[in-house]
């Protein structure tokens, strides 16, 4: 610690850090455009420029360290006067076009501007322009407007690892370009839109729509993936205009994917649904509330006394909010099933008894950064879960990434080492890992794991398997690192023998001592878990008298009615087709959802429009078991009602007991009531599995923008590159180096 | 890069120019092999006369970087060519020390006699007239620079028969 002083204020520092940084904690505002927090220095920009005492010329602030007893001063004349003379260059060429510039508002160079810029130039000479480019449907260019900050460049080389933009030419001729007209098409590339200082880059799909002071704010949160990154909603005259990133350093730092930002497009598509219609003898007719719901309470009653309950099932969308799934499951309970599931992509269930309460990571989501060694099973992160993907990018920085899986992914970081499997080897793959642990450290971590993992059996299952350079070299990666992880993805999930796949992760997790946990699908996959919206647990984990059937024995054996909260099986099951017919072979199918096309016009009977997350209030809970709550921001469409007033509503037509709910924050009281009165209570002992098969099948995996009816149903997100599976990156080269910032 | 791999640039550069590259980037270490970007665009631009999008592409690949990286060095250097340039590349120095002695001039000439500006190229491909900064020949200013070969304390008529006897 250093002590330093800023405009006369006494100051304690980490000795090292830069001006610009200690001013920014102590909150003395010093103007910038090229400094960013998560970026690199650059310094390019010159508009941070203060008075150091002794210094005989102005010193960046933004690149500029601290030393003991440094003096300095950032509101003397002589800064005013080097911060106002670099306005004036910074201005020579930006066009005077604020009127029609979406920036305008909340431009940071307007506000600098404002503040440090002259009222008259004394630039008589023709500003320059520049070409426009086309990046995309996402991001709308203005390229005269930039002022050559870098953040962009430095964003797609740092933080996303594919660096399509860069600076072309030089001097009075640089323009930020990708050179070849040629998208930009990483799986976060708005964030650059942010990152912007001025109006060169702006939405595309919200161009023109609002000034920045006309539009309200909402907090929100994402529901594409198990991150739950923070969202804030901008809304005008009741109709989103667009979502920017809500800052929050444990869960999405101050990034968004892609579909978190432009996902809310979906909202008002033509296949979303504004009545309840009510299918007659074929023909659908608009109906309204009550009718709706009598007819649906009427037919689920009917089927329960004449078929039994075990005949009608539930499904959510992993999407969905806790409440939905808490009041769905407990409609379904009350009518004495337990067929209620969301894992629409999961083929195995024979590990689910041994499953903790809820799917987790491990550890926090920023620590994914400070790892030394991670090893990833049939995870592909960038489409998985984009942001957590960034995370682990920064690792790559100083710990190793290796791979095992069956696919060929593209990875924005280098693998160390990268074992691409096939279905019959996958787990023999990972034996391989398991068995050099267990011969190598067989005691180190023992006293770690005696307690959850019983070895019974180990030697003999692994004593066929042959252990190669490979899985010598991972075991290692795993052994030496002091903070190392086994993270599952999509792939060892969907995987038809995902459970064995699970014990030998959790195996080599235990040996390596290393922390183990998996990313699961859709948004609110966690709070699925905990809502009780799996056949084998009730809410929080409570036992079931009996356990229900799971989503794979439902679609295939079939039920007589259904309840959809939100989905629709034919595109999201990993068994599509079986999940179609088995829905069109119903007597009786309500699905409650907020878009419809023919497909669930043809089996479906009673339909009933839901509000989306961004029109009711509820929570998501994210892989750290985060619990986030938000409220609606905007209104619901025509008749549009949240789900969880209709499944109240349902409850109480069907003479359910406990259903007088009157606001979504009283179902989470009771949930996280039901959670604290049974605690974590399921702590699952490793089971030695009895032999690896070897008739493995692994469905493929599914695009990262067809996910969910919303993402399937976003305009802009569609015309992307990535929407039609066209891939950017090149493979990285395995490389034994670790990863360079500034080095892509 | 195992040298089982073969990269595009193989196919594009010929055996004597490929191992000038290799031996660049035999000069740093593999994870900043980028480093030579430099020499090796010259090599390839010696070898093909100018760099075209194909060529960048190539070399981005050579040494593992983004395409991106190789564009910006190519534009941003003034000795990188993106246009197909004549067969005499004429590189004039019109910094001061020229200028004060007369580079104007010899650059008037060329648009007069040759109908040539900076950066354009004759009709019948033989001349291209580039503008450069500074070139270490001020003690024979003004100069000016054909292909490798540097002609000082040049005046116009000079330079008429110079570019008469290369015609």
């Amino acid at each position: 610690m250093v002590s330093i002083e800023i405009d006369g204020k006494k100051i304690e520092a980490e000795q090292g850090s830069m001006i610009i940084e200690v001013a920014d904690a102590h909150g003395i505002t010093i103007p910038r455009f090229c400094y960013h927090k998560k970026l690199s220095i650059a310094a390019n920009c010159r508009m941070c420029l203060v008075e150091v005492d002794g210094g005989r010329k102005p010193l960046p602030a933004c690149a500029t360290p601290i030393s003991d007893g440094m003096v300095i001063n950032t509101q003397s004349d002589f800064a005013q006067d080097s911060q106002k003379s670099v306005m004036e260059f910074l201005l020579i060429n930006h066009p005077l076009d604020c009127p029609i510039c979406d920036q305008g508002g909340e431009c940071e160079l307007q506000d600098v501007a404002l503040e440090y810029g002259n009222d008259v130039s004394r630039f008589s000479e023709k500003k320059r322009a520049v070409v426009d480019e086309d990046l995309g449907p996402l991001i709308e260019t203005e390229m005269t407007r930039c002022i050559h900050c870098t953040r962009c460049v430095r964003f797609g080389r740092e933080i996303a690892g594919i660096r399509e933009l860069g600076a072309v030419g030089r001097g009075e001729h640089m323009e930020i370009s990708t050179f070849i007209e040629q998208s930009v098409d990483s799986e976060v590339s708005g964030n650059i839109i942010d990152l912007c200082p001025v109006g060169a880059l702006t939405a595309k799909p919200s161009r023109y729509q609002a000034r920045a002071w006309e539009m309200t704010q909402h907090d929100s949160v994402s529901p594409h993936d198990c991150i739950g990154a923070n969202i804030h909603v901008h809304t005008l005259r009741d109709r989103v205009i667009r979502v920017v990133p809500k800052d929050n350093e444990a869960v999405n730092e101050v990034w968004l994917a892609d579909r978190d930002r432009y996902s809310y497009e979906a909202i008002d598509k033509s296949e979303r649904l504004l009545t309840p219609m009510i299918k007659h003898n074929g023909e659908w007719k608009e109906t309204d509330w009550e009718s709706a719901l009598e007819r649906t309470a009427s037919k689920l009653n009917m089927m329960v006394q004449t078929d039994g309950a075990n005949q009608i099932a539930a499904i959510a969308h992993p999407s969905s909010t806790t409440e939905e799934m808490y009041l769905l499951q407990k409609v379904m309970r009350g009518l004495g099933s337990n067929n209620i599931d969301h894992r629409l992509r999961i083929t195995d269930f024979s590990c689910q008894q041994f499953e903790p309460l809820h799917p987790e990571l491990g550890i926090e989501l920023s620590e994914l950064e400070n790892l030394d060694a991670a090893l990833l099973i049939g995870a592909n992160l960038r489409k998985e879960q984009p942001l957590a993907s960034l995370r682990l990018r920064k690792a790559t920085r100083f710990g190793r990434v290796a791979s095992v899986g069956l696919y060929p992914v593209y990875h924005n970081f280098s693998l160390s080492h990268e074992i691409l499997a096939d279905a019959e080897t996958w787990l023999i793959q990972l034996a391989g890992i398991t068995k050099y642990l267990y011969q190598h450290q067989p005691d180190k971590n023992k006293e770690q794991w005696a307690d959850t993992m019983d070895i019974e059996g180990l030697e003999e299952l692994l004593a066929p398997i042959n252990v190669s350079q490979e899985h010598r070299e991972i075991g290692e990666m795993l052994l030496q690192g002091e903070h190392s992880s086994i993270i599952l993805g999509a792939t060892a999930l969907e995987f038809s023998y995902a459970g064995q796949i699970r014990l030998m992760a959790k195996a080599i997790a235990n040996l390596s001592g290393s922390t183990y946990g998996f990313l699961p699908h859709g948004g609110n996959s966690v709070g699925a878990y905990l809502a009780g919206a799996i056949p084998h647990r009730g809410p929080a984990g409570a036992d079931v008298e009996q356990d229900g059937q799971h989503i794979k024995d439902i679609f295939e054996q079939g039920k007589k009615g259904f309840v959809l909260l939100k989905t629709e099986p034919g595109k999201e099951s990993v068994i599509g087709e079986a999940a179609k017919q088995s829905l069109h072979n119903a007597d009786f199918v309500v699905s409650l959802t907020c878009h419809a096309d023919d497909e669930a016009f043809e089996y479906a009977d009673v339909i009933l429009p839901i509000a989306s997350f961004l029109e009711s209030s509820g929570s998501y809970v994210n892989v750290n078991g985060l619990w986030q709550e938000f409220s609606a921001s905007i209104n619901a469409p025509g008749e549009a009602k949240p789900a969880w007033k209709v499944l109240r509503v349902l409850g109480n037509l069907l003479n359910l007991k406990n259903f007088e709910y009157v606001s979504a924050q009283e179902v989470r009281k009771e949930v996280k009531g039901r959670l604290s009165a049974v605690g974590d209570r399921i702590k699952p002992k490793w089971q030695c599995p009895e032999r690896l098969p070897r008739d493995g099948f692994s469905p493929r995996p599914v695009n990262m923008y067809q996910i969910d009816g919303w993402l399937r149903r976003a305009p802009s997100l569609q015309q992307t590159a990535l929407a039609k599976g066209q891939e950017i990156l090149k493979r990285p080269r395995l490389s034994p180096f670790h990863n360079i910032v500034g080095g892509v | 890069m195992t040298n089982s791999e073969t990269t595009k640039l193989q196919e594009l550069l010929s055996a004597e120019a490929l191992e000038q590259a290799a031996n660049w980037v035999s000069k740093y270490p593999e994870e900043r092999k980028r480093a030579a970007i430099i020499p090796i665009l010259t090599i390839v631009q010696e070898e093909h006369g100018y760099l075209t999008q194909e060529l960048m592409d190539a070399v981005a690949e050579y040494l593992s970087c983004p395409k991106i990286a190789a564009y910006e060095v190519a534009t941003f250097y003034s000795m990188f060519r993106l246009k197909e340039a004549g067969k005499y590349v004429v590189s004039l120095c019109t910094n001061v020390s020229c200028m004060l002695a007369g580079s104007e001039d010899i650059k008037k000439w060329f648009k007069d006699e040759l109908g040539i500006g900076p950066g354009e190229t004759t009709e019948d491909g033989i001349f291209t007239l580039k503008e450069v900064e500074c070139m270490a020949a001020c003690g024979g200013a003004p100069m000016l620079e054909v292909n490798k070969q540097f002609h000082e304390n040049l005046t116009v008529d000079k330079v008429a028969n110079l570019i008469h006897e290369l015609k």
